[in-house]
């Protein structure tokens, strides 16, 4: 039996800045509907590899496979509308609730109409928000925003950079476990940066550890954190 | 007290300029001691000005005794040397230099063409030169404004950006706002002199018509025609800056090159 193609697939992954490797030779596939967690240090080039996955910024060598095609063949806004993302901070448009989950479906000529903007937003635990101007949010709340503004693109793959970094305590469980929900129900695949261990083995199937820049360990969440002694 | 102490008009002259410089300094020096470092910029623009304005005066009366169509020649190379000293204002984005010769070229070069066709600005190389180096001089400082505000306002909101970009949009859209809030900025000098013309501000071209023996009513509204020329040339000048620029900080695949602490 064949094996089923990987969705997002890097291939000697490699990125170069100031003189400095960032991120080195990562060779990694994601199967859909899996969660990846990518973990390590600080200034270990997570949120870089990230940033390559949707072509934020360009690798100096190697490349990465979406659905088996080289992205670099794929329009540059064709690529990121499938490979949506989430950021440390959510970094709303200055408008309504509304208006945000509209602008990604917008540049594809597309109008999301007010029942689809209440299903995103419901998805996102944000009902009766739909008009709420996006300065009054909390910080739970705007990264909520945020995650239905990534979900309104319909992406195949989501990449999450340290979600939850940004908020308190309170807020912090409540929007894993609302990404987890939203992920696992649309069995959306997924790879979210973490420094924190303990989020890495509460949401992902596996762990990638980079370790300045280079792929220091990878495999199942247990095992890897086992490895690295931050599972007992 | 200058000229009491210095009879020769060349003495006089370079010890005002020696005054002015040292006050420029000082206060360059004033800015360092609130942590502003704009001294060494400050040194290097008033020895080039110095330099600059010295030689340009030398060779003035050959060059306004010259045959007409060297004013073309003239003007040409003043809109390059204006593209290049406001390009500077746009480190890190690449192509600022051809930003700035559109740009400049556009606004003080279109002004001048018709102007002059139009009779508004005398064809004689002794009026043309001077009316087009304003034009050309203004031209420039709107485009470094333009551009260094531009620059400032996508470096405060890469993260804005960034996000509209990751989520498909067409990068020159992402930046759109920032080139609107630089285009409004670069045009408050032009239009504070519009409005405070006459009251603030008796410019020198408007007191030498008066001296030269023109009717105070036309030496008057030749004026408000040079500012409104001027103002004109800034707005153009402006627009197709800010219109340019927008797809100079991102790579071809819409990648945005001004990030604070990015080393490509």
């Amino acid at each position: 039996m064949m094996a089923a193609m990987p969705i997002l697939e890097t291939v000697h992954l490699t990125r170069e800045a100031g003189g400095k490797k960032l991120v080195e030779d990562i060779s990694v596939a994601v199967e859909r509907a899996e969660v990846l967690a990518v973990a390590g240090p600080s200034g270990a080039g997570k949120s870089c590899l990230l940033r390559l996955l949707n072509r934020l910024d360009e690798p100096t060598s190697g490349t990465v496979y979406l659905e088996g095609k080289d992205y670099r063949a794929l329009a540059p806004r064709e690529l990121r509308r499938r490979v949506g993302m989430m950021t440390q901070m959510p970094y709303l448009f200055p408008g309504t609730v509304t208006e945000n989950l509209r602008f990604g479906p917008r540049q594809q000529g597309k109008h999301l109409s007010g029942a689809e903007v209440d299903a995103l937003l419901e998805r996102v635990g944000l009902r009766q928000r739909a008009a709420h101007p996006v300065e009054h949010l909390s910080g739970g709340e705007a990264q909520r925003v945020s995650l239905a503004r990534a979900l309104a693109n319909r992406p195949c793959v989501l990449l999450l950079d340290e979600p939850t970094s940004a908020l308190d305590e309170g807020s912090k469980q409540e929007v894993e476990t609302l990404i987890l929900d939203v992920v696992r129900q649309n069995a959306l695949t997924c790879i979210v940066v973490t420094h924190d261990m303990a989020q890495a083995a509460r949401m992902a199937d596996r762990v990638l550890l980079l370790k300045a820049g280079r792929l220091a360990r990878i495999g199942g969440t247990r095992e890897v954190l086992h490895a690295e002694g931050n599972l007992s | 007290m200058l000229k009491a102490i210095f009879p020769s008009q060349l003495a006089l002259g370079a010890a005002q300029a020696a005054l002015c410089a040292t006050v420029a300094l000082l206060v360059a020096w004033i800015a360092r001691r609130r942590e502003i470092r704009v001294e060494r910029e400050t040194a290097v623009a008033l020895a080039r000005g110095l330099a600059q304005i010295v030689a340009v005066g030398s060779v003035l009366v050959l060059l306004l005794r010259g045959p007409q169509w060297t004013s073309v020649f003239v003007l040409a190379g003043m809109t390059v040397a204006a593209a290049a000293t406001s390009a500077r204002r746009a480190r890190g984005i690449p192509g600022a230099f051809a930003v700035s010769l559109y740009s400049i070229g556009a606004g003080a070069g279109l002004l001048i063409v018709v102007m002059t066709l139009a009779g508004v600005i005398d064809a004689g190389i002794a009026s043309l030169v001077p009316m087009g180096s304003m034009l050309i001089a203004n031209a420039m400082n709107t485009n470094s404004l333009a551009l260094n505000r531009f620059r400032a306002e996508v470096e405060a909101h890469a993260g804005l950006i960034e996000t509209g970009v990751a989520l498909g949009a067409a990068a020159p859209e992402t930046v759109l706002p920032y080139a609107r809030a630089a285009y409004h900025a670069s045009l408050i000098p032009p239009i504070d002199s519009l409005r405070s013309l006459g009251i603030v501000w008796i410019p020198g071209l408007m007191t030498g018509m008066l001296l030269s023996g023109a009717r105070p009513l036309y030496a008057a509204i030749y004026q408000f025609v040079t500012i409104s020329m001027m103002f004109s040339c800034a707005g153009l000048t402006s627009l197709v800056s800010t219109l340019l620029i927008r797809n100079r900080v991102f790579t071809a695949a819409e990648q945005l090159i001004l990030r604070p602490g990015l080393k490509a």
